[in-house]
């Protein structure tokens, strides 16, 4: 294949790319003052992106594919991406000041995350998951005199790079074990048995791998980068570096060891009901609703895992129907998380001042009631689809044990975010909020809210389809 | 395609419950209450319309609007039918009730019991599995509203209790639900009754639904969010959830386990026995020393949801067609017991029984209600509990002569408990001034109790109206369940005459 087809196929990351320099220059230049500016032509970049996908094929030699299965998961990244730099202008403007250089960080990250999705061999794989993991150090230390800002994004760096440390020696265990690099080379070197260094370069790519989406026992970082991060980008950790992780957990799982599911399998099962209990239980304490969202989300991969530990091509189409759902609630209630600001115009987390939200702002108090409940996975929202895809996937697999305990742990969730409901419906109402009137917000907040309501159930046949074409991809 | 009457008994009030959240209280008291007669209108137009004897499933609409899994399938038969007919009757009572109870937050209490209703309506009405599910779940999420925000003091941990107690126990059943799904090739709930599921696959998914109902009927010993949830419920929420949502329990036991797994079901009979056994003394004897009148009702709600499940796994004519009139029965009467607490709720705000007393002397047609649902409740023959309960009991009779002894205690001991809170209540002298100087019922009041006793006279005195839809499908569940009946210890076996006289015969002819 030719260098310039090659290239056509990689469109999306090179408009990216150039978009992310070009804007770069743009603020060194014009300064802070032309924030606005850059993060409207950052949007219009993400959508020119979305734009090009659709050219499918492999470029550079095996190095990078261009599938149904990155042209899935990668509109979903452009998305959580564009969703965040939106809500970022409001925030920083009020809290700190506005930086150009915000919307170049996320282009660049995203730039990874497509890297990450379409990747075919270990090492776009890891060159992929570092650009995008070194945009979002800075990011959790965007702000640079809050002190907890700066923590989170010591911490994020240091757990990262000692997660990636593990990821990459992992790969080169695979790589010496099987002598490439490529999936499809690991996948046949796996077919004739599973060697014991093979077996350790499973377990540690699989544990580099699990940091980055916060599964058990690699989540001691989240509750604290999630509380730290300004909310705006903690919006975008809980949504687009999510799904490009877990898609591309998906396709090194199936596409480089699909050949011995035997040896993953387990872990994933571990990984999967440890992070659905533990993300449950270690919500139920929580006073601080960024880290309740933190907890939230930890519980939430451990959902997603079940859908994978199937190992089947449905399982695959679930996990991906799961991650769309998923990052629309989450996108919604961080922007719900934006909209709680006290009297004096500062943004407050803790989750208190929720108090009798119900009576002083109906509206958005309705709004968070439906990704409470959607998160908790109780129909008519839409968030129990995604549940029952996982479960419908694990079930056919025949993982009843891991089907019965995660769903009874699921009850577990059902807690706190009830607590939610009851703080913001029964309580006697708190101060009353800063009114925020931002139209980018309510917007945000009304979309994903709809999205996630009964309504949603109507775009079941289209979703099932998409991620079905999605997982097929991969077999 | 005629007309989806049954989409729109469901869609009618979800669009209502979103409009009426933006109206004035007063406005939206009179928009809940014009929607559900309108309902209520619908539902009769149903029952006029049902076709007894028909096809089985009548009304049927089909729509694949959700993809692959599962979709949007409505069609009922007899049972369906009579319990939407509950359903739709209760709810413009319950708007009544709250008319004036309810003073905060009126329109998005009306919009609560809307959705509720049409999830309600959706449970009944679904014909596939997940639609089923989805509806059941749902009403979880109104009904927390309703006892969290207008429910009395302790209300926080009721709606706690309720939300998660229930919820623990549907989950597991989803997950039989996908395996049978999976097993089948099918969510379609008239195909899943013919599907005979392997026999060892029968207990464990007997157990995963009886975990689910079980907690919705509830049975003892995991009846304990009941009083809970019952004793802080506002007054129409009790009605809703004695009247309706327990009957959810009995229909999940006569649509899914019985039919689905009938050899599960025989042979695990002792479990739904023994559990019920339990509950019709041990409720009862609860019952007796309970000093909050609205417990006291929660806890013989328990007892006769036991004679339900009693009934059903009898595996007789009988014993389904009494629990079936008993699930309505109580629907009706347990509801105007219900009404009756709150009647004297909202007057002295109080539910202890002590407070109460010669209510006879300055509330005489109040007391005549009183009277006339406490005698339906202890089971007065001429009265709807009556029925249901003895063909329950000459059921289980025939299958078991211990169980039948032992539920007959529990009416004895259910007319100990009702007699006796009445006699405290109503007889006797007041306990205080307040409690002497309450004003009889208004008109108001009125419109919400005569209609039930109405309903419970001719429910009582004319049972046919309310069984004749209903037969051809304990017929039908018969056929899947009979044959592989478990054999009763009291049925009178038939003699052989002529064997007899042969024998005799032979006998005379050796003396020759």
């Amino acid at each position: 294949m030719s260098i310039a087809a090659s290239l056509l196929l990689t469109l999306p990351e090179i408009i990216l790319s150039v978009s992310a320099i070009a804007l770069m220059l743009v603020a060194a230049f014009a300064g802070d003052s032309a924030t606005r500016f850059v993060n409207g032509a950052a949007v219009a970049a993400l959508f020119a992106a979305f734009l090009s996908l659709g050219a499918e094929g492999v470029a550079f030699d095996g190095l990078y594919s261009a599938d149904a299965f990155s042209d899935f998961a990668k509109p979903l990244i452009y998305l959580a991406a564009g969703v965040s730099i939106l809500l970022s202008t409001r925030f920083f403007a009020a809290e700190d000041k506005l930086r150009a250089e915000y919307s170049v960080l996320i282009l660049l990250a995203t730039v990874g995350m497509g890297m990450m999705v379409s990747a075919t061999n270990l090492l776009t794989l890891y060159v992929g998951l570092e650009l995008q993991s070194l945009a979002a150090y800075v990011l959790a230390s965007f702000m640079r005199k809050d002190q907890r800002s700066a923590e989170a994004g010591l911490k994020y760096f240091v757990l990262g790079a000692l997660a990636s440390g593990i990821l990459l020696y992992g790969i080169s265990l695979l790589y010496g074990f099987s002598g490439t690099t490529d999936y499809h080379g690991v996948a046949t070197a796996l077919a004739d048995g599973v060697g014991m260094g093979e077996l350790f370069g499973i377990v540690f790519v699989l544990s580099g791998l699990s940091f980055k989406i916060a599964a058990v026992p690699f989540h001691m970082w989240t509750p604290d980068v999630y509380e730290g991060a300004p909310t705006p980008v903690t919006a975008y950790f809980g949504s687009a570096p999510k799904v490009a992780a877990v898609a591309l957990l998906v396709r090194v799982t199936i596409e480089a060891m699909g050949s011995a599911v035997t040896s993953w399998q387990q872990i994933l099962i571990f990984t999967s009901l440890a992070s659905i209990i533990l993300g449950a239980v270690g919500a139920i304490g929580q006073t601080n609703i960024k880290r309740l969202l933190a907890y939230s989300s930890i519980n939430n991969v451990g959902f997603v895992l079940v859908g994978l530990a199937a190992g089947t091509e449905a399982g695959v189409s679930a996990t991906m129907t799961y991650m769309v759902i998923y990052v629309l609630m989450t996108l919604g209630s961080f922007a719900c998380v934006l909209q709680m600001r006290a009297a004096d115009g500062r943004h407050v987390e803790d989750i208190a001042s929720l108090a009798g939200l119900s009576r002083r702002q109906p509206a958005l108090a309705a709004a968070i009631a439906i990704f409470m409940f959607s998160l908790a996975g109780i129909p008519p929202l839409l968030g129990f689809w995604a549940k029952f895809v996982v479960f419908d996937a694990a079930v056919a697999a025949g993982l009843m044990p891991l089907a019965v305990i995660g769903i009874a742990a699921s009850t577990i969730g059902a807690f706190y975010y009830l607590k939610i409901v009851k703080i913001m419906y029964f309580d006697e109402p708190a101060e009353a909020y800063h009114p925020v009137g931002s139209y980018v917000e309510s917007g945000v907040i009304a979309l994903t809210a709809l999205a996630v309501s009964p309504l949603g159930y109507l775009a079941i046949p289209m979703l099932s389809a998409a991620s079905a074409v999605a997982a097929k991809a991969l077999f | 395609m005629s007309f989806p009457i049954l989409s729109t008994m469901i869609l009618l009030p979800v669009v209502a419950a979103f409009l009426t959240i933006f109206l004035s209280a007063n406005a939206a008291r009179w928009a809940a209450l014009g929607t559900t007669l309108a309902l209520f209108v619908l539902g009769i137009v149903l029952w006029q319309a049902y076709d007894i004897g028909g096809p089985q499933w009548q009304f049927v609409e089909q729509a694949p609007i959700f993809g692959q899994r599962f979709s949007w399938a409505l069609g009922i038969d007899g049972i369906a039918l009579m319990l939407i007919v509950l359903s739709v009757f209760l709810m413009p009572i319950c708007i009544l009730a709250s008319w004036e109870s309810i003073q905060k937050r009126v329109p998005e209490y009306m919009a609560a019991f809307l959705m509720m209703e049409a999830f309600m309506i959706g449970v009944f009405a679904a014909q596939d599995m997940f639609l089923f599910y989805i509806f059941f779940e749902a009403g979880l999420i109104p009904m927390y509203l309703i006892i969290g925000i207008w429910g009395g003091a302790d209300r926080i941990k009721a709606s706690y209790k309720f939300f998660l107690y229930t919820l623990i126990g549907s989950l597991v059943m989803l997950v039989a639900m996908l395996w049978m799904a999976r097993e089948a090739g099918t969510s379609d709930i008239p195909t899943l009754l013919q599907y005979n599921f392997p026999v060892e696959a029968q207990t464990w998914l007997w157990f995963a639904f009886f975990a689910s109902f079980a907690v919705k009927m509830p049975m003892w010993p995991v009846h304990t969010w009941l009083p809970d949830a019952h004793v802080q419920a506002p007054t129409a929420g009790s009605v809703i959830l004695a009247g309706v949502l327990l009957k959810m329990g009995g229909y999940g036991f006569i649509r899914f386990s019985l039919p689905m797994f009938p050899e599960a079901s025989a042979a695990l009979v002792w479990v739904v026995f023994g559990m019920s056994m339990v509950a019709v003394v041990y409720t009862s004897l609860v019952a007796l020393v309970q000093s909050d009148m609205k417990k006291l009702i929660a806890y013989s709600s328990v007892a006769h949801m036991a004679f339900v499940t009693i009934g059903l796994f009898a595996f007789n004519r009988q014993g389904i067609e009494g629990a079936l009139i008993v699930m309505l029965a109580h629907g009706l009467v347990s509801g105007a017991l219900f009404l009756c607490v709150g009647v004297i709720y909202d007057r002295l705000h109080t539910r202890e029984i002590a407070r109460y007393g010669g209510l006879a002397n300055n509330m005489p047609y109040y007391a005549l209600f009183f009277l006339f649902f406490t005698m339906a409740s202890v089971g007065l023959p001429g009265l709807a509990n009556f029925v249901g309960e003895f063909l329950a009991l000459v059921g289980a009779y025939e299958a078991n002569s211990w169980v039948a002894a032992v539920a007959t205690l529990g009416i004895i001991l259910g007319a100990a408990y009702m007699l006796w809170l009445y006699r405290r209540v109503a007889f006797g002298t007041a306990a205080g001034e307040d409690t002497a100087s309450m004003k009889d019922i208004t008109a108001r009041e009125w419109l919400t109790l005569a209609p039930i006793a109405a309903a419970t006279l001719w429910m009582g005195v004319y049972p046919e109206s309310f069984m004749a839809p209903m037969r051809n499908d304990v017929t039908a569940i018969l056929a899947r369940i009979e044959p592989v009946a478990p054999h009763g210890d009291a049925k009178l076996k038939m003699g052989d005459p002529k064997k007899l006289a042969k024998a005799h015969e032979a006998a005379h002819g050796e003396a020759h």
